[in-house]
């Protein structure tokens, strides 16, 4: 379908400062025990996408992702790893690689994203509006521990009102307007000739970006190459894209069609017409947008189309980029979106690993998901968590709202409830963790009761 | 409408004296569009010996005579609805073989293979991210980085082949002669048969008249859809004879053949069920259909296109132009006869341009079936509109004619510019003429009327605005879609002086116009007007103010089917558009009532205009009464299908 796809997948991410390690890039970081980057994977797979690109700062970080991606996808995808410098932002990895890029377009797909929207969609979209970059917009994801789930983590909950700010025309099909909920201070402006052309805007606070994008190739490596001072997709392409969407006295775009003109007229005058007639009947036939419309009142104006794909709202979306985000999405993989974890379920609504060892009088709820090798003590409770592969759990810990990963060892009589523990991360016994992270490796003491606190060594 | 018209002499005797001229103008414009082309010369063999895919077949219409009393038509009439429905006309409906769905390997993938690395090594392959390299970027502050590939999927060995298959081709192209090709069993079998056939021609002797030849010819012609039988001509001929010996003791296969293909009929559960099981695009059937359309495929209109949309990258045959084209349909960006049709033509072009033949397969014969394959992913989206029939009857018939010694980028090129050459011919060229014809009846003073957009009106509207006459145009208008406000804007932006209104005030209107100019989707070979629902109307209320109703249609756009009425063949559009009104939540008296048992939207798309409300009808081969569509049906068609 002459579309590539571009994975941004990150590096080291600062604002999962306790979870993402050296050891670990925010790629691989385990969602229900997968890296969350196999999510992206197979979402683009089952779409019939088979060749990606992944981007990933840091060279670090490329080696242990495509150490990943070649062990778990071979045969099935065909992956190729770029590592960019670290702090270039979203556009600045497309810089570095946009010269592999040869597509007629290009879908950007972030690497954090846990969903069941069908990226088709978008494309669809983008080549039926013969877009310059379509957006994937879909409804603001609830966050924060289900109802039921205890009080566990409350003071996280408190996300910004708003993330994005988006405004859109009547038909919710064009862009107009975009911002970050948390830039907007006071005021704001939005361009007048935007507004006259499309008569109606309609400003959505509920919706939020969803990180996928399509962009025309050409448009995106003008922009890339002419403002070398952006640095974020969404921050800085996309709002300039769709500010500048009538207004181009720049020849940022107005050349590229001039091209493609030359390049069917020969030269000669006759085909030319012939041309004009020919493009003539094919725009009067369709309903014009006010594009079309605002490019027929300014002769030398050209325009180009922000188009949005709007998600159902029944689709499952969260894009892994706080704390609280990664605390959702394991719940919600093996809670309420389990059809994205790809496992298939027990009776009581859990997975437990046939290899997994549980001690007697141990309880381990719907909703859960003990990993293979795991060993689980005496009268122990588990609840909504997930406890990855090759745990050692002694007795009587309760262990609620969180997740456990990899090689983790719990004491005896431990409490935790709403926190985060790393791989290879040991608890001594007695700990009481409430809404905690605890990096990888790193040993709680004896019989320590903390509350949301972070555990990392300077 | 019909029942009730009554036997009325010619509307508008001073227009009909305007008799049918094949004047040499158009001949000459289009031949001097024509290039010298050897594909072309070499097609244009005699036209008895040409076996056409489905289209050319000799007209079964009959000119009517002149008309003298409608008493003495109607059983005429009769007679050519029976024999008219022509198998060719639903030709392009029934085939739906997808090929091999590695056909379509994405074109980057080579090109870009040379920048990936094969093993594993990440830190080695990349390329230094140093100040040096930072330097180099010129325009970007980031340094360019390599690919390092982490995951290969091994190709199936049928595609790494045509890959391969794809490099030695073109390789081979400089000597021009291709490789023998090799035959296949159905062309094996193909010469057997005209060997075996041609013996007992000679045996028996050739007098069962010529007739009865004729006959089977025309309708094994009509029925060798997409045949690309790479046989030679003269085989071809021998197969015609041998179909005629058959005819003695018809088979039960050849019986099958001759009947004409069925129009899908939606009525028809079980067939219904398998033709959705074949859809790609998801349709779920209306529930509150009216009864009388209950033939016509009529689907819930919200669900198709997310559906659609979500499968965008998994219909992995579908070519993106041809999606891209399917999607516009589906979603009514693109809407007009002309402007469906280019769109069609384009995206084939594209298909042509991105064409490799598969290893062990026939270029006629798989681009055919592509193409069918495409078509009939169109129809899901929309049905198609006869004019775009014949485009793809056009299409399909230059690639069967394809000699097989071109080599495949010959054939490709030679392909291209045939479509290129319909579309300035036959649509765009078509115009120019009309306009030119149009524009002499134009008077200073006149009222002229036009309802909804139509292209080629517009055209002329503007044409006799540039050469200073003084008139005043009436554009009438309906809802839902209301396309007349757009041909409005355009037209008062070019300062033409208009008046609007809707239909429901035609009869107040008409007493001041004088003329009428209308569009068309199609003209069949009764006269009757296929056109714009709403059309029948204006043109009947014009008739009755004695007002001559002019129709401007290119002639590519003429069928052989009779039609009666727009019941039996029409198109049904989305329920909600006439429920619903966009932007007035005001008026929302119906909300909710969409899936009421008592309550049934009927949004027909066309009406049939009976040929005796037309004064005329203006075409490429000039002004000509509908009376002589059928001619220009017969003399033309074949015309038309060759350029």
């Amino acid at each position: 379908m002459d579309f590539q796809v571009v994975i941004l997948a990150g590096g080291f991410s600062s604002t999962l400062f306790p979870l993402v390690s050296k050891e670990v890039p925010k790629a691989l970081l385990p969602v229900a025990n997968r890296p969350v980057l196999s999510y992206v994977l197979d979402l683009l797979e089952s779409n019939n996408l088979k060749d990606l690109i992944v981007v990933v700062e840091g060279e670090d970080a490329a080696l242990k992702v495509g150490g990943w991606i070649s062990s778990a996808c071979v045969d099935r995808l065909h992956v190729e790893v770029a590592a960019v410098a670290e702090n270039v932002g979203t556009a600045g990895a497309l810089r570095a690689i946009a010269h592999h890029l040869t597509a007629k377009d290009i879908l950007i797909v972030s690497g954090d994203i846990v969903s069941d929207i069908p990226p088709g969609a978008v494309a669809a979209t983008h080549r039926r509006h013969d877009a310059a970059v379509t957006a994937m917009l879909c409804a603001q994801p609830v966050s924060g521990p289900s109802e039921s789930g205890g009080s566990g983590g409350k003071d996280k909950t408190k996300k910004p009102a708003c993330e994005d700010i988006i405004g859109l025309d009547s038909w919710k099909q064009f862009l107009l307007y975009i911002a970050k909920g948390t830039e907007i201070k006071k005021d704001t402006r939005v361009k007048k000739s935007i507004l006259c052309a499309a008569g109606k805007m309609e400003l959505r606070s509920d919706l939020v970006d969803s990180h996928i994008y399509a962009f025309k190739r050409s448009v995106l490596q003008k922009v890339l190459d002419q403002k070398p001072a952006f640095r974020s997709l969404k921050q800085d392409v996309l709002p300039y894209l769709v500010r500048t969407q009538l207004s181009q006295r720049s020849d940022v775009f107005s050349d590229q069609s001039n091209v493609e003109e030359n390049g069917n007229g020969n030269g000669k005058n006759n085909m030319q017409n012939n041309e004009v007639v020919l493009s003539q009947i094919l725009s009067n036939a369709s309903s014009p947008s006010f594009h079309q419309v605002y490019e027929s009142g300014l002769d030398s104006r050209k325009t180009h189309k922000c188009c949005v794909y709007i998600a159902d709202e029944s689709k499952y979306f969260v894009r892994l980029n706080s704390i609280q985000a990664f605390m959702d999405v394991n719940r919600d993989v093996i809670g309420d979106a389990n059809h994205l974890s790809g496992y298939s379920f027990s009776a009581h609504h859990n997975i437990v690993h046939p290899s997994a060892e549980l001690g007697s009088k141990t309880t381990v709820g719907p909703h859960c998901m003990l990993g293979e090798g795991s060993q689980v003590g005496d009268k122990c409770s588990v609840k909504r968590s997930v406890i990855g592969r090759h745990c050692r759990i002694g007795s009587n810990v309760k262990i609620v709202n969180s997740v456990v990963m990899d090689h983790a060892t719990i004491g005896d009589g431990c409490s935790i409830q709403g926190s985060v523990i790393c791989s290879n991360a040991q608890l001594q016994e007695r700990v009481t963790l409430r809404d905690c992270q605890v990096e990888a490796g790193y040993i709680v003491c004896v019989g320590g009761e903390h509350k949301g606190e972070t555990f990392a060594r300077k | 409408m019909e029942s009730r018209r009554n036997p009325r002499a010619v509307v508008d005797p001073k227009v009909r004296q305007v008799g049918f001229f094949t004047s040499s103008q158009p001949d000459s414009s289009s031949s001097q569009l024509q290039q010298p082309d050897p594909i072309s010369a070499s097609a244009s063999s005699p036209p008895v010996s040409t076996i056409s895919p489905s289209g050319n077949s000799l007209s079964p219409v009959m000119i009517p005579p002149p008309r003298h009393n409608s008493s003495d038509a109607f059983p005429l009439r009769n007679a050519v609805v029976a024999s008219a429905v022509s198998p060719s006309s639903f030709s392009y409906s029934s085939r739906r073989d997808f090929p091999d769905g590695s056909t379509t390997a994405s074109p980057g993938r080579h090109s870009r293979g040379s920048f990936v690395k094969s093993s594993v090594p990440v830190a080695s392959s990349l390329p230094g991210i140093g100040m040096d390299s930072m330097a180099a970027a010129k325009s970007s502050s980031v340094p360019a980085s390599g690919l390092t590939t982490v995951s290969v999927v091994t190709m199936p060995p049928g595609l790494s082949e045509k890959a391969s298959g794809m490099e030695v081709e073109s390789d081979h192209k400089k000597n021009s002669k291709p490789l023998k090709e090799k035959t296949t069993k159905a062309e094996r079998r193909a010469i057997q048969e005209a060997q075996r056939a041609a013996k007992a021609a000679a045996k028996v002797d050739g007098g069962k008249g010529p007739a009865v030849t004729s006959a089977s010819v025309a309708s094994t012609s009509a029925k060798a859809a997409r045949p690309a039988k790479p046989t030679s001509q003269k085989n071809d001929v021998a197969v015609a004879a041998g179909a005629a010996e058959k005819k003695g003791g018809p088979s039960e296969k050849d019986r099958k053949k001759d009947a004409p293909h069925p129009r899908m009929q939606y009525d028809d559960e079980s067939r219904v069920v398998k033709a959705k099981r074949r859809a790609v695009v998801k349709q779920t059937e209306a529930k509150n259909r009216v009864e009388l359309f209950r033939h016509l495929p009529q689907y819930e209109h919200g669900t198709q296109l997310p559906d659609l949309e979500t499968k965008f990258f998994q219909l992995d045959p579908m070519h993106p132009a041809v999606y891209k084209v399917g999607l516009q349909y589906l979603s009514g960006d693109i809407s007009g006869g002309n402007a469906r049709c280019i769109a069609m033509l384009h995206a084939f072009q594209e298909v042509v341009k991105d064409y490799s033949t598969p290893p062990e397969k026939n270029l006629n014969r798989d681009m055919t079936a592509k193409i069918s394959s495409y078509v009939s992913f169109l129809i899901e989206c929309r049905p198609l509109s006869i004019s775009m029939g014949n485009a793809i009857r056009f299409v399909k018939n230059r690639i069967a004619k394809l000699p097989i010694t071109l080599s495949e980028s010959e054939a490709k090129a030679a392909l291209q510019s045939d479509i290129e050459r319909f579309i300035n011919d036959k649509i765009i060229g078509a115009d120019t003429v009309i306009v030119k014809h149009a524009v002499s009846k134009i008077r200073d003073g006149d009222v002229l009327l036009t309802y909804g957009s139509p292209t080629a009106v517009e055209m002329v509207l503007l044409h006799a605005h540039e050469l200073r006459k003084k008139f005043r145009v009436l554009v009438v208008d309906s809802r839902p879609k209301l396309e007349g406000q757009l041909l409005l804007r355009r037209l008062i932006k070019r300062g033409i002086n208009c008046t609007y209104t809707h239909i429901n005030a035609i009869s107040y209107i008409m007493h001041e116009v004088t003329k009428v100019f209308l569009g068309a989707s199609s003209v069949l070979s009764n006269g009757t007007v296929y056109s714009r629902v709403g059309t029948a109307c204006v043109a009947m209320v014009a008739s009755a103010f004695r007002v001559p109703v002019l129709v401007c249609c290119e002639a590519y756009k003429f069928h052989e089917r009779v039609q009666l009425d727009s019941i039996c063949s029409n198109e049904l559009g989305d329920p909600n558009a006439i429920s619903k009104v966009h932007g007035r939540e005001d008026i929302n008296y119906l909300d909710g009532l969409t899936n009421n048992a008592n309550l049934q939207f009927l949004n027909l798309m066309y009406d049939a205009t009976p040929s005796d409300y037309i004064s005329m009808i203006i075409t490429d081969y000039g002004m000509v009464p509908p009376t002589s569509v059928p001619v220009i049906v017969r003399e033309y068609q074949k015309e038309h299908l060759l350029v």
